[in-house]
């Protein structure tokens, strides 16, 4: 836990793990379930919500001496909608057919509670060094989150992974993973499988801990 | 986020005194200025590539519809004719004239759009006027459910369907594997819904467009039209000019079914 004075790279390796917005907040799921059919497309949502985030908790952080407290949410959310919108503008240009693919869901991260959430939480009340680590650690944890979904949905789904076929034609494509029950059944899945980990590790450390004191 | 913040707390201006409703207005205000101001200068920056690849795509689509065509020219409908236009405007209503490398017409390029499954589904699909066929259909833009819907485009034997595909009396989609006359299109299982909504597509472009195409006047710089309209009995002079044509063995015209758009 952060003491007096919370080390950067804590609050960078927090949002990896132990505050993971996916599988330990268990926010932003909207665009997480729309988009994570194929790991191309959870990678290409991660990078721009990567973009967002990071460029508003910074940006938040540096002007929160500016913000009155009554319209600090209407203030984040329209410098959320700009770094969105541009995010949104740039990616039709740079890589149309990725945009194409995302549709609806590039102009809705203004919508994702994590960003918001980040804002809120952490960017408003700390120096810019630590929000920008903070945002750098949960913008990377959320990109991980969609990977790893993506991932798993194409394998089963369509027998791919990033595009390249891996089992064959004799694979029979698994379709539901790729439609939205998929969607549900993969995050339930490794959802439990986090916590499964989570908590083998809580185990092992209180064993640790047990062998210690009898040993000393 | 527990101790540490609350020391940082303090630095916002939050914990004064409330601040005056100007200066909440005027925070918003510059706030919603600036960001006004970023958003028009990216949009400016970007919009001369989005639409160059938009019309490249359209333009690429157009020589995959097509058989064999050498160039092509954006052509628009005004005053009832065919004017060639190169300049990009989504009010007017176009299509893309093809020629081959003598110059002579092949066919029409034409954009249709209409409802999918679960959104707007926008294609573009080839017409010889001079055979009543369909050569070819291509999806530029649609939404449908991945893994079904999507095999309108990703399934190659259904778009296949489209190529030498009659337009008389008018094209119907049946059940997979039952098709037997040359307007007929065979559905795909599980997408019967977006097999449909494309073949009505066609059909809604069909009904736009064929009176308009062989206009009396007007006809674009690229040498003559190739008369579209007596084909009944005239499919051999033409196919001089259109050398997509048929190994002649099939398309077998329905008899008694020469519409009456002709006249235009």
């Amino acid at each position: 836990m952060p003491k007096t004075q919370p080390d950067a790279y804590q609050e960078f390796f927090k949002g990896l793990w132990r505050e993971n917005p996916v599988f330990a907040q268990v926010l932003g799921m909207c665009p997480m379930l729309a988009v994570t059919n194929s790991a191309v497309n959870g990678m290409a949502m991660g990078l721009a919500t990567f973009f967002v985030l990071v460029a508003s908790s910074l940006l938040v952080a540096l002007l929160k001496r500016w913000i009155p407290r009554q319209v600090r949410i209407s203030s984040f959310i329209i410098i959320i909608a700009t770094f969105v919108t541009v995010t949104d503008y740039s990616l039709q240009a740079l890589v149309p057919a990725i945009h194409k693919e995302l549709g609806a869901f590039i102009p809705l991260i203004v919508a994702n509670c994590l960003i918001l959430g980040r804002q809120e939480a952490f960017a408003s009340r700390q120096p810019a060094r630590l929000a920008l680590m903070d945002a750098l650690g949960m913008a990377t944890g959320f990109l991980f989150a969609l990977v790893a979904l993506g991932s798993v949905r194409e394998i089963l789904g369509e027998g791919a992974l990033f595009g390249v076929d891996l089992f064959g034609p004799n694979f029979e494509p698994w379709v539901i993973m790729i439609l939205p029950p998929g969607g549900f059944l993969t995050l339930g899945l490794l959802l439990l499988f986090f916590s499964w980990l989570a908590e083998r590790r809580q185990k092992l450390a209180e064993r640790l801990a047990e062998m210690e004191v009898e040993g000393s | 986020m527990s101790g540490g913040s609350e020391k940082a707390l303090k630095t916002p201006g939050c914990a004064n005194s409330e601040p005056s409703s100007t200066r909440l207005v005027a925070t918003l205000s510059i706030a919603g200025l600036l960001s006004g101001l970023i958003i028009v200068s990216v949009y400016e920056a970007t919009l001369p590539t989005i639409t160059a690849y938009q019309a490249k795509v359209l333009r690429e689509a157009v020589f995959k519809v097509l058989p064999e065509i050498d160039h092509i020219q954006r052509l628009v409908y005004v005053d009832g004719g065919l004017t060639p236009k190169d300049t990009e405007d989504p009010e007017e209503e176009a299509v893309f004239g093809g020629y081959d490398a003598a110059g002579e017409l092949v066919g029409y390029a034409i954009p249709s759009a209409g409802p999918g499954f679960q959104d707007t589904i926008r294609l573009l699909y080839g017409y010889v006027p001079s055979e009543r066929l369909v050569t070819g259909m291509e999806i530029l833009e649609s939404r449908e459910t991945p893994g079904l819907g999507d095999k309108i485009y990703k399934d190659l034997e259904f778009v296949g369907e489209f190529e030498r595909l009659a337009i008389d009396p008018e094209i119907l989609a049946v059940k997979k594997g039952t098709s037997t006359a040359p307007n007929e299109v065979d559905a795909i299982t599980g997408a019967t819904i977006s097999s449909k909504a494309v073949v009505r597509i066609l059909n809604e472009g069909n009904r736009r467009w064929l009176s308009k195409l062989p206009a009396a006047s007007g006809q674009p710089p690229a040498k003559r039209r190739a008369v579209p309209e007596p084909e009944v009995s005239a499919t051999t002079p033409h196919e001089a000019a259109a050398p997509s044509a048929a190994p002649n063995t099939d398309p077998q015209q329905p008899a008694g079914s020469w519409p009456l758009e002709a006249g235009g």
